[in-house]
């Protein structure tokens, strides 16, 4: 009966302060991560929202490609006119 | 009659056992629930960074389209700048407009790099620097490497009057009047007599001594 006692006595002071211990840390570490990924979650959206302009790309290459083109067409016309250095 | 058989020590025991599993249960149902949030925060993150990876898969392809567009350019421009103007003149026409810029020499010509570039203000007159200028002067220099466009695209035509030799750039109270010509001018220049007339003949001189024509 003594020993009984006396293990009652190891579960109420050791065994049940490691477990609520252990679990609290658990749940401490859990809810510690919640906001991070919420900050994620929203940077990740506002990255790809940023990234619609994107498509604006497809313009600047055409327009990049016409200007080439002129540039090319006014040094062709250049290349007529004026007289080579040597 | 089992609970009356049941010994105060093994009473505590089912009671200390409870507590535990009561705190099993409570920490282990808050764990849950916050990894149920956190899933639920991944699944967003995981659904926006694929809507980035679908967003940006052809701006590599993009942007290597327009280095090369642009590459050509430049390699054009060059080519035509050494054609007519000589590696030596290039070179210190690019270094006028940028300076510091011949010791990167152009890209396609290696030796322009140790080309000695000469004082391109010394060779050309100022309005052939002026016609080079106005590449930072037109609206679309506007990040021109050499620094913020010269010229108010807005409403300035100061820097385009400034170009010519004349004072009407500084805005004078009062310009020097036409002239005026005709008969009603107020100068007038007498018309001299001997135009039209014959020329004078000059007098005849006489044979002089010793002559040897004279005979």
């Amino acid at each position: 009966m003594i020993l009984w006692w006396i293990g009652d006595a190891i579960l109420l002071v050791a065994v049940i302060p490691v477990v609520v211990y252990l679990l609290k840390g658990v749940l401490d570490a859990a809810t510690s991560i919640v906001p991070s990924v919420e900050k994620i979650a929203s940077a990740a959206a506002a990255g790809s929202k940023d990234l619609d302009a994107t498509a604006l790309l497809l313009t600047t290459q055409d327009q990049v490609a016409k200007t080439v083109a002129g540039v090319a067409e006014y040094g062709g016309s250049l290349d007529v006119i004026l007289d080579d250095a040597s | 009659m089992l609970i009356a058989s049941i010994q105060p020590a093994g009473a505590v025991t089912i009671v200390l056992a409870l507590v535990v599993v009561l705190a099993l249960v409570y920490y282990l149902v808050a764990t849950i629930v916050q990894l149920r949030k956190i899933t639920n925060g991944l699944d967003e993150v995981i659904a926006s960074v694929g809507e980035i990876v679908q967003k940006s898969a052809p701006v590599n392809d993009v942007v290597d389209n327009i280095n090369g567009q642009l590459d050509a350019g430049v390699a054009l421009l060059e080519g035509l700048l050494v054609q007519k103007a000589g590696m030596a003149d290039a070179v210190g026409l690019v270094e006028g407009l940028y300076a510091g810029s011949a010791t990167a020499g152009f890209r396609n010509f290696p030796e322009s790099a140790t080309t000695k570039a000469p004082r391109i203000g010394e060779v050309y007159t100022k309005g052939t620097l002026t016609l080079a200028r106005l590449g930072r002067e037109a609206p679309v220099a506007k990040a021109n490497p050499a620094g913020p466009v010269l010229r108010n695209v807005e409403g300035g035509s100061l820097a385009a009057r400034m170009l010519y030799p004349d004072v009407r750039h500084t805005s004078p109270e009062k310009l020097p009047r036409s002239p005026v010509i005709g008969s009603d001018a107020p100068v007038q220049y007498e018309q001299r007599d001997d135009i039209g007339a014959p020329r004078k003949r000059q007098p005849a001189k006489g044979p002089a001594a010793g002559d040897p024509n004279q005979r």
